[in-house]
């Protein structure tokens, strides 16, 4: 079918979204047992009975994660439940060990907040619905089967290392009104959540290994209509990018159905990275009901209202109010800021200038050689093997005149293959600038020599062509040379001025 | 020594702890009791021979080299098969858990080992704890010592029955609606359902976890007080577990005095639906407890009549939800995998295969009291009357230290008389599940038998919560006078097996 273009689906409809974003908690242990959380461990190496579900195995909550519930709570500028309970949603699936999940129903631990983002500099306010506790599933790899799904494998493995792992489920209230900017809103709603989580400090929100996952829902009314129109829900969309383009998708989707005058399902989706399109998740042939009862195995959680205001005070700086002072400070244009935080180096560049480099160098270095650095290999500026302190450390060669641009590059490089931190590499290859003024005279008399025509333009005051016989120089000097000192010896020797 | 399963748990930890027998002597002297009548009676689903000879070598080891010795030292105890217990079977009664070997030991299994008792098995048990006969086990009923064609109460009948057949003078039951104290008063032993967080649940697999809860099993109120001593306190790893100093029971149990006391009768607990020789011995006991010194009042608790639909919406609700982790994929039974049946359908296949008809029926029960639409006029209300129970208790306990009544409405009930009556087996545990969905403490003891079947009656004596001294107190005063009046325990009436 050919979808109606986004333009069109606008002119006649007025989305309105609902977005639930899972976030898993960097907590040593898991929600309601001892085991390790380590990402990438041995399958069902951290297990025990309690995450296992074995019969008669028993919850205690996490202290650690209800404290990180309370602070995400209150940075999302919600109440904090007096006095909240878990909740037991009850359904079948093979890596559900109890087969049902511990979870928040309707006592949620935080509730009605709002996160303030912005779209081309315009501020959106997203209002929260509630934040709730509860534990992740196990993992299944379905294996056989043209799908990767359940039907239709051969056989499936199950890895319960996840199961049990503390889930922060944030569902915002129905976002209407953001018209054509949906998809923006949706990212930059999504983005700005991640920012926070992270400034929190209670996960790396990492949403290429699933530690942040966010279920869209969309669904379109005719423009000045109040009622809304049946949702769908796109699930498990796994970067800041699918957010937006399945949002504009599903917009696309719906206009389309609805303008051929069907109906929209109320059903998931799934999101394919591959050419941006949503298909249709397992149609149930019965509306699914979780039988929700309160979970009889643990008491209520009750934060004392001093402990909350104790948490408050510990509540970082915003990464809005952040960036703006940030901004600020380094004196960038909307544009240049924004690059910055697309390329999330804001934290990395933060550290640098802490470590002692100026700020622009700081900047230039994120900004340019290791963005292309982290492009080239496919992995965030985060995962890239250079510490901020070791990027200060080159700059502040390059400040003292050891380093030049061309020879800092050729650290970093060492750096980031292994070879040890800036000073090593320096000294094992060899990297300093040669300021020895009689090899550098030599090697400034020999380009003079080699190349008489354009010392003579030099001597007739064509002081630009000095580039030629500098670069001569660096080449000899196999770029380990101040160039600046070599113009101006070129310049004293030719007598010309600079 | 003469025949060392006669003697109380107290007895047999003094013998062993003064060199007049040894731990090993005993256990090999239960072990051939249990060899001897337990193919009558079947007590026991798995006797752990090695495990108990190992254990109790262990006691005698300790005492060789002078180390302290608890005050249990060496006791055997039957356990019954809903605990786990760590390279031992776990069946809870069930084909759904046939072969499971647990990876883990409950905590109670934990603190009984540490203190040195002898565990001699696991007992057997109404499957999933649901029931009042031992005759749901999907191993087969339980004979009652006194009449083996009749049931040996439920759902922890195999732990009443051992007891009463003297292949064990400890035993550990879980009281969910009754499953201690219905199997003590038709047995004529002594059974106590702790307050609800006493005991750790941690390793008890779960019927209905706001209702469950192990307690101890005895001949004498004395070996119940030890056993509780032994096994209550506060655990880490159960998050309903009291953390509080448990009650001095054994202190209570040894002073056995209720001069002074005030004792009510629960007027709810008498009239339609009693056994007339029930009542008789109740009456009887309120009077020993006057003679006693004890002031006795009326006390009226009117909403204890919605008790018992309130708990068959609870139970039920939680079970559905406890029990669905059975399901073929981490342990237990299998049925149906065999390549052409999809994952959904091996569930199916199994819990088909390994519940049986009471567990199926009381899954349904939970899941449609749970459903969307269902759950305010069931589950909902059933949490309202719950409260009411508690306040009525509440009230009750302003004006009187510990409430009496019958524990059970009849003695104990031809096997497969109620088999096909689901209503009348859930009426077995009338006066005891009260208790459960309050939360307080309650025991039940011996008080004669009824002169019409001449099978034991049960008094119930209820205190408030973290009262539970109070049960050992009245018991103890109780089953002196008794013992007295009859000239030995009731048990020595029991037919020798």
């Amino acid at each position: 079918m050919d979808l109606v273009s986004y333009e069109d689906a606008l002119a006649s409809y007025d989305p309105v979204m609902g977005l639930e974003v899972h976030v898993e908690l960097g907590t040593n242990t898991k929600m309601f047992c001892g085991c390790a959380t380590t990402f990438g461990a041995e399958p069902n190496s951290q297990v025990c009975p309690t995450c296992l579900g074995l019969p008669g195995s028993l919850p205690v909550v996490n202290a650690t994660a209800v404290e990180s519930a309370v602070r995400i709570g209150l940075a999302l500028n919600c109440e904090i439940a007096e006095w909240c309970r878990f909740a037991r949603k009850n359904y079948f699936y093979p890596d559900m060990p109890k087969n049902f999940q511990t979870s928040q129903y309707d006592e949620p631990i935080a509730f009605n907040g709002y996160l303030d983002v912005e779209v081309d500099g315009e501020t959106f306010r997203v209002e929260i619905e509630r934040a709730h506790m509860e534990e992740d599933t196990g993992k299944s790899t379905h294996v056989g089967g043209a799908t990767g799904r359940i039907h239709g494998a051969d056989h499936s493995l199950l890895d319960y290392n996840r199961a049990g792992i503390p889930l922060i489920e944030i569902v915002t209230k129905p976002i209407e009104g953001a018209g054509e900017r949906a998809p923006e809103v949706a990212k930059a709603y999504v983005a700005e959540l991640r920012e926070l989580i992270r400034a929190l400090g209670v996960s790396e929100a990492r949403m290429e290994l699933g530690q942040m996952r966010c279920d869209a829902n969309v669904s379109l009314r005719p423009i000045g209509r109040e009622k809304y129109g049946t949702r769908s829900e796109t699930k498990n969309v796994n970067s800041l990018r699918s957010v937006e383009r399945a949002v504009r998708f599903e917009i696309q989707r719906h206009a389309t159905v609805l303008k051929e005058g069907g109906t929209i399902v109320q059903e998931t989706r799934h999101f394919h990275e591959d050419d941006g399109t949503t298909t249709a998740g397992r149609v149930k042939e019965e509306a699914e009901d979780y039988r929700y009862f309160p979970e009889p195995d643990l008491v209520p959680v009750a934060p004392s209202r001093d402990w909350v205001e104790e948490l408050r005070g510990t509540l970082p700086e915003l990464p809005r109010v952040r960036r703006r002072r940030v901004q600020a400070d380094w004196g960038l244009s909307d544009h240049e800021m924004q690059s910055v935080l697309n390329a999330g180096a804001i934290d990395l560049i933060l550290e640098t200038i802490d470590a002692g480099a100026p700020a622009d160098a700081a900047r230039k270095w994120w900004m340019g050689e290791l963005s292309r650095r982290a492009n080239e290999d496919g992995v965030e500026l985060s995962a890239l093997a250079i510490t901020p302190t070791e990027v200060a450390r080159v700059s502040a060669l390059v400040v003292e005149g050891s380093l030049n641009d061309k020879l800092a590059r050729q650290v970093i490089e060492g750096v980031l293959g292994g070879e040890g931190d800036p000073d090593t590499v320096v000294e094992k290859r060899g990297l300093r600038i040669v300021s020895d003024e009689g090899a550098l005279g030599t090697a400034v008399d020999e380009a003079i020599a080699a190349n008489p025509g354009v010392a003579d333009k030099i001597r007739d005051g064509k002081v630009a062509a000095a580039g030629a016989l500098v670069g001569a120089v660096m080449k000899a000097t196999r770029g380990q040379a101040d160039a600046a000192r070599v113009k101006d010896l070129i310049l004293e020797k030719l007598g010309a001025q600079g | 020594m003469s025949d060392l399963t006669r003697l109380t748990a107290a007895e047999t930890a003094e013998a062993v702890a003064s060199g007049k027998t040894s731990a090993v002597e005993v256990a090999e002297a239960h072990l051939a009791r249990i060899d001897a009548v337990d193919e009558k009676v079947h007590a026991f689903l798995h006797v752990d021979r090695e495990g108990a000879l190992t254990a109790a070598r262990a006691v005698d080891d300790k005492r060789a080299k002078g180390e302290t010795l608890g005050p249990l030292a060496g006791v055997p105890l039957a356990l019954k098969d809903v605990f786990t217990t760590r390279g031992i079977p776990t069946t809870v009664g069930s084909k759904i858990l046939e072969g499971w070997i647990p990876p883990y030991d409950a905590t109670l299994t934990r603190r009984l080992k540490e203190a040195g008792v002898v565990i001699l098995g696991k007992t057997n048990m109404d499957e999933f704890a649901m029931g009042s006969s031992t005759e749901n086990s999907a191993y087969g009923p339980t004979g009652n010592p006194w009449d083996l064609t009749r049931i040996p109460g439920g759902s922890g009948g195999g732990s009443s029955a051992a007891l009463a057949s003297y292949q064990a003078p400890l035993a550990i039951g879980t009281d969910t609606g009754g499953s201690i104290r219905q199997p003590a008063a038709v047995t004529g032993t002594v059974g106590v359902k702790p307050t609800y967080g006493a005991v750790s649940r941690y390793g008890l697999v779960a019927f209905s976890s706001s209702l469950d809860q192990g307690g101890p099993c005895a001949r004498t109120v004395l070996d119940a007080a030890l056993l509780h001593e032994v096994i209550a306190g506060h655990d880490a790893l159960d998050s309903t577990s009291i953390d509080a100093p448990v009650p001095a029971v054994v202190e209570a149990a040894k002073l056995g005095n209720v001069k002074g006391m005030r004792i009510g009768v629960v007027k709810e607990f008498s009239g339609e639906g009693y056994q007339p020789g029930v009542e008789q011995r109740f009456r009887e006991a309120v009077e020993l407890l006057r003679e006693l010194g004890a002031e006795v009042v009326e006390i009226s608790c009117p909403s204890f009549t919605y008790a018992l639909p309130a708990y068959y919406l609870i139970a039920p609700s939680e079970a559905s939800s406890n029990l669905a982790r059975f399901d073929a994929m981490r342990y237990g039974l299998r049925v149906g995998d065999d390549a052409t049946h999809s994952a959904e359908e091996v569930t199916a296949l199994t819990r088909a295969a390994g519940f049986g008809p009471e567990v199926k029926r009381r899954i349904m029960l939970g899941t449609y009291a749970l459903s969307s639409g269902y759950y305010d006029a069931y589950y909902g209300q059933a949490q309202k009357v719950r409260t009411l129970i508690t306040q009525d208790f509440a009230r009750a306990f302003d004006q009187v230290d510990v409430l009496v009544s019958p524990t059970t409405p009849t003695t104990a009930f031809p096997i497969g008389e109620r088999a096909d009556d689901p209503m009348a087996m859930y009426l077995a545990d009338l006066c005891t599940i009260p208790s459960n969905l309050a939360g307080n403490a309650a025991m039940s003891l011996p008080c004669g038998l009824a002169p019409e079947d001449g099978l034991p009656v049960g008094l119930q004596i209820i205190a408030p919560t973290m009262a539970d001294d109070r049960l050992y107190r009245v018991g103890s005063a109780v089953e002196a006078a008794f013992t007295a009046r009859w000239g030995h325990p009731l048990l020595e009436e029991a037919p020798s097996l």
